[in-house]
């Protein structure tokens, strides 16, 4: 079971307001990197969020650049799952692959601040601030076992190759 | 029942049968990386107990993004893939070669092959027919090593394209006249299919920029057929061997078709901070611009250099608006030194950049300052892209880029030639 509180974003947040492309001289300075994130949507974000909050977005998150330190940087400031009503095809493969996990579901529901109960599992979202309980959508199999094993890198380690 | 040309390219290189919605294991013809993406890949390879590279020959670096390098940590980025290159044996383009994506297209796309790339506009190779995608560090370290990828067989749309450009229209006012009418994430998940009398006589330099583009309407690839335009490209590349014919079968399943008639487009700007924000470039005639910008793997090919020295032969910029231009390759550049665009360029004001991505991402080179607006022929206008979030950026076509140059405000090309 997640816990932590909801930080909400709006619809369209690119790569470039998640990790701009001006501080790629931090890229290999991860932890420099990580304290930047979302630093062009939300300037405080990064010192006011704590280890297991959330970010809440709205349609087409992580749209933009293919660069993975985009969600490596929010798992790194210590948000232990994304949520958006939708989120861009690089960004939600790289999330994965970086054991981050991302939940598709009706974002509305959830206003800022929220404490949120987050059951992977069970694939459940309860709103406890506002009582709000509801279901996010059912990522294919090959992404759930490579979220299993904790992301791509520990999953080849794991298995050596792709397995169906 | 017929096949998508992804469909096509994805059963080839999976040895199955790949319809939309499947997840398949593709083989990789060629795998890259650039040098704001490689760093981390390399590391990711390391980690992963991968020993060897798949395919050394087929495994390309391109220090592009931040070269020559602004800082100390950069630098120290390209020794680590320098480095790597020389362990591996993989291909490596230093400093001054290009933009992947160009030097991509000019020495290795062929019809058919997949390609995967650390970088979002891998999908630029869909011009030349190759199922071609961006993905993250992690998967590309894979890719690395284990020459596939998996994937999942997108559906795909069909655009059927037909018609002439009108005089003054380019391929980058299509590109964002489609993302402005479909969104931002109108083809996310999906593969963009183009066909039609229109795409028939479309030379590779227009496929190109389209292709490029796709990604800004979320696509995972943007796909061309490979026809007599592409063979004679890959001829006058002296890639001659590497054509072969691909179009999509007769009775494939689209999800849905778009159909646009070329006549009736007009010169198209995108304002920030989306893409799909788009307006014509009159209805935005006054609007004051700081800096222009040409070049990028949209638009900073030779073909987009002559449109521009065309347009600011013999004449000036705006005193109050800058000039710069990066070549997307070494090979364009020599060719619009030889043509003589680089001396029109010079002598209209502008400032030449060695070829790269220059400004585009905000690294260095360019960066705007706040309050500042810039005019350029990149694919990307996000909020802080240019490396300052108080600046604003418009996208648009080489022609509409020149004339703002000689105006110093968003210009119809139309009303200075
Ligand atoms: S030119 Fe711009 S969009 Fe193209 S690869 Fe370079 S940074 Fe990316």
């Amino acid at each position: 079971m997640l816990t932590g509180k909801a930080f909400k974003f709006g619809d369209n947040i690119s790569t470039d307001h998640i990790t701009p492309g001006r501080l790629a001289h931090l890229r290999s300075n991860l932890p420099e990197l990580a304290k930047h994130v979302m630093e062009d949507a939300d300037p405080g974000f990064a010192s006011r969020v704590m280890a297991g909050d959330f970010i809440v977005a709205g349609a087409n998150f992580g749209l933009g650049s293919s660069r993975e330190h985009a969600p490596l940087a929010i798992k790194l400031a210590g948000v232990s799952a994304v949520l958006a009503k939708s989120v861009a095809r690089i960004f939600f493969r790289n999330a994965i692959n970086l054991g981050l996990p991302v939940l598709l579901c009706d974002t509305d529901r959830i206003n800022n601040g929220d404490t949120l109960e987050i059951d992977l599992k069970a694939g459940t979202v309860s709103d406890i601030t506002n009582g709000n309980q509801f279901t996010f959508s059912k990522i294919t199999r090959v992404m759930g076992d490579i979220l299993d094993s904790g992301g791509l890198i520990p999953y080849i380690q794991e298995h050596g190759d792709f397995r169906l | 029942m017929g096949k998508t040309l992804a469909e096509k390219i994805l059963s080839e290189k999976s040895e199955s049968e790949a319809r939309a919605g499947e997840i398949v294991i593709a083989r990789v013809d060629l795998v890259f990386v650039q040098d704001t993406t490689g760093p981390l890949t390399v590391r990711q390879f390391q980690e992963s107990g991968l020993k060897h590279l798949a395919s050394p020959g087929r495994t390309a670096l391109f220090l592009d993004h931040a070269a020559p390098s602004p800082n100390s940590s950069l630098s120290n980025d390209h020794m680590l893939l320098r480095h790597f290159a020389q362990e591996t044996g993989c291909l490596i383009y230093n400093t001054g070669d290009g933009v992947c994506h160009q030097l991509v297209a000019e020495s290795f796309a062929r019809p058919g092959d997949v390609i995967v790339g650390a970088d979002s506009h891998t999908v630029t190779a869909g011009g030349i027919g190759a199922f071609a995608t961006g993905m993250g560090s992690s998967d590309i370290a894979i890719a690395l090593g284990l020459g596939k990828t998996w994937l999942r067989v997108p559906e795909s749309i069909k655009v059927v394209i037909s018609g002439n450009f009108p005089a003054g229209v380019y391929a980058k006012d299509l590109a964002l006249h489609l993302i402005g009418n479909i969104g931002a994430n109108g083809a996310t998940y999906k593969a963009l299919e183009f066909s039609g009398s229109g795409i028939d006589i479309m030379p590779m330099h227009e496929r190109l920029t389209i292709a490029n583009m796709t990604v800004e309407a979320g696509a995972k690839a943007g796909l061309f057929p490979a026809d007599r335009v592409t063979r004679d490209y890959l001829i006058s590349r002296g890639r001659g061997n590497h054509f072969r014919m691909l179009q999509p079968d007769g009775d494939a399943n689209y999800e849905k078709t778009i159909n646009i008639n070329l006549a009736g487009l007009e010169p198209t700007v995108a304002r920030p901070h989306t893409v799909d924000n788009i307006v014509t470039a009159r209805e935005l005639k006054g609007t004051k611009i700081d800096q222009v910008f040409i070049g990028t793997c949209t638009n900073g090919r030779l073909e987009d250099l002559a449109v521009a020295a065309t347009i600011l032969q013999g004449k000036k910029r705006c005193p109050q608006t800058r000039l710069i231009v990066a070549p997307a390759s070494r090979q364009v550049l020599l060719a619009a030194i030889k043509a003589g665009y680089i001396q029109t360029l010079l002598e209209a004001g502008a400032a030449v950049l060695p070829p790269g991505c220059g400004p585009c991402l905000g690294l260095h080179q360019g960066v705007l300052g706040d309050g500042e607006s810039c005019f350029s022929t990149a694919n990307r206008n996000f909020k802080g892209r240019m490396g300052n979030p108080e600046a604003f950026i418009y996208l648009g076509s080489p022609a509409t880029a020149a004339a703002t140059t000689i105006t110093g405000e968003i210009t119809d090309s139309r009303e200075v030639i």
